[in-house]
């Protein structure tokens, strides 16, 4: 896919070789780097405690390449954590990560050069207010990829297109719904050209009749292949969209599977309890799912 | 007691704002009849005397005052900026270096920094400092302390997630701070730090202590000056209306720019 044209590439795959961490899957993901072999996201026994709080308690999961991958669950189970662990914004505890052949948990790695190939969505949006929204896609790719002004405004306007804001280039933030700040703010991480995208709640903060136009956006790019790790309550898209549904509960994996299996027809009690709740609040509130208990069994594939 | 008790609240905040305005009408009335006007007109609207100051008073003192209360503001934002970036550094001595000379230098008064730079230093290393670079010293020093809090607290008003994203899209810190959270701190700081200035301007008037050569006046110094040679209080009174030249209108450039900011969020 893009990592072919992506200079940087041999030179992460070195260094990803020389941890030699997990010595034969390194190999393999230096020779691969632009084709199918290996995963985007590679995950292995993730510990995260803040203080004494221990918020992921041994993650094991990957995504592959162009896949959809959503990450349910209740709030205060890790999930957003998992997902700031993938670009480092989260210092794990221990554990590795493995971003694209990178470990982006070796000690000595640039994560500079890796966060540049790792688009993220933040649930606040994040722009910055004293740009305006066309400046918001260039300057990254100014000031780190060092692209000329010409090539940078192409690719912005180009990506502002894409989440149908052409319009607005020349607004700023404070002009601009959530719901269209959120698609900026899309086209802002695609202006960089990332393997991969993280979303961390990106609907969550909109107004209700807003969120459809960011789900849009994301369907397309779901289908156009990019690799995508999605926090999300959004279950109809989840659903839809994900090839694969994981669902965390007190900072371990429960279960995962295709969205038919872990939203259709979930296999343990604890998702059955969230799912109830999240689809139907207003049952959930007049009397709890009885907790079954004893068989709720940690899976943690 | 009767009356009051039939009043309602209304009518005896009535009542009460009536007295208030009685009681200030007799003062005034009361020091008109009092007061010599004829001598407080000689002693403070001497308008020969006042005609006498010009234009020097603003050819010479008006302007002097304004460049050096900018070379203090500018030495002192510089090294404000640096002392901010030591306080928020993760290298602990930076920081207690830098809490050291803010709590010092916020602490004393500017008149000893003057004393200590005009006096002080040449004595006692024998080394003649030129009066402008002790002027920007002096002013600059203390400015420094208080604009570096200031610049801290508008580098920490940035919010996380403007970080966070920055450093998102591959930005290095340096990069991020730079790019990013400086022109918003900025924004933040740009009514206070617009405020010092103004303090700065006032402070400015303690170079008279270092015995200053007649071109090198600014307006306290040049209205004292003035006093002595005329015996009368007309050069202060518009060496102070000066003052208000320079710092009202920044104090109405912070009061818009504070709206701007508000509007802005």
């Amino acid at each position: 896919m893009k990592a072919g044209k992506e200079p940087a590439s041999p030179e992460q795959a070195c260094q990803s070789g020389q941890s030699g961490q997990s010595g034969q899957s390194g190999q393999s993901g230096q020779a691969g780097q632009a084709g199918q072999a290996g995963q985007a996201i590679e995950v292995q026994d993730l510990h995260k405690a803040f203080g004494d709080l221990e918020v992921l308690k041994g993650i094991d999961f990957s995504v592959g390449r162009g896949e959809v991958v959503c990450v349910i669950g209740p709030s205060g189970s890790g999930k957003s954590t998992l997902l700031r662990c993938v670009n480092l914004l989260e210092e794990p505890t221990s554990g590795t990560v493995t971003v694209a052949g990178t470990e982006v948990t070796d000690p000595d790695v640039d994560i500079d050069r890796v966060r540049r190939r790792i688009g993220m969505v933040f649930q606040s949006f994040n722009l910055f207010p004293h740009l305006t929204a066309l400046e918001n896609l260039t300057i990254a790719q100014r000031r780190v990829l060092r692209r000329g002004k010409e090539e940078a405004n192409r690719v912005a306007r180009r990506n502002l297109r894409r989440v149908g804001l052409s319009e607005k280039e020349a607004a700023y933030p404070a002009q601009l719904s959530g719901g269209q700040q959120q698609r900026v703010a899309i086209a802002r991480a695609l202006s960089m050209d990332p393997e991969l995208m993280l979303f961390d709640e990106p609907t969550s903060a909109l107004d209700p009749e807003l969120v459809g136009d960011v789900l849009a956006v994301m369907r397309s790019l779901a289908r156009e292949g990019m690799t995508m790790l999605v926090v999300t309550h959004e279950m109809s898209f989840a659903r839809e969209v994900a090839d694969r549904v994981v669902f965390m509960d007190g900072g371990v994996i429960v279960e995962q599977g295709t969205p038919d299996r872990v939203v259709g027809d979930p296999q343990h009690e604890r998702t059955r309890t969230f799912l109830a709740r999240v689809l139907d609040p207003a049952a959930a509130e007049v009397g709890e799912v009885p907790d079954v208990g004893p068989h709720t069994k940690r899976v943690d594939r | 007691m009767p009356l009051s008790l039939a009043l309602s609240r209304r009518q005896r905040a009535r009542v009460f704002r009536g007295v208030q305005y009685a009681v200030l009408l007799l003062a005034i009335a009361a020091f008109a009849l009092v007061a010599d006007w004829g001598t407080l007109r000689e002693a403070f609207f001497d308008v020969d005397v006042a005609r006498a100051l010009f234009p020097e008073i603003i050819t010479t003192a008006l302007v002097n005052t304004a460049f050096y209360a900018l070379l203090g503001f500018g030495f002192g934002l510089g090294l404000g900026l640096v002392l901010a970036m030591m306080r928020l550094s993760s290298v602990p001595p930076y920081r207690w270096l830098a809490i050291a000379y803010i709590e010092f230098f916020r602490g004393i008064p500017a008149l000893l920094v003057f004393i200590s730079l005009g006096f002080g230093v040449p004595l006692a290393f024998e080394v003649a400092l030129d009066m402008n670079v002790t002027v920007m010293l002096s002013l600059g020093l203390v400015g420094a302390a208080y604009m570096a809090e200031t610049i801290r607290a508008g580098i920490q008003a940035v919010p996380k997630g403007q970080w966070e994203a920055a450093r998102s899209l591959g930005m290095s810190p340096g990069r991020a701070m730079v790019s990013i959270v400086m022109p918003q701190a900025f924004r933040i700081v740009l009514p206070p730090l617009t405020n010092e200035l103004i303090l700065l301007t006032k402070d400015s008037s303690l170079v008279y202590l270092l015995g200053l050569s007649l071109g090198q006046f600014e307006l306290a110094n040049f209205g004292r000056d003035a006093l002595n040679e005329h015996k009368s209080l007309t050069p202060i009174l518009i060496a102070g209306l000066l003052y208000l030249v320079i710092t009202l209108p920044l104090g109405h450039l912070v009061r818009r720019l504070e709206a701007r900011t508000a509007k802005a969020r």
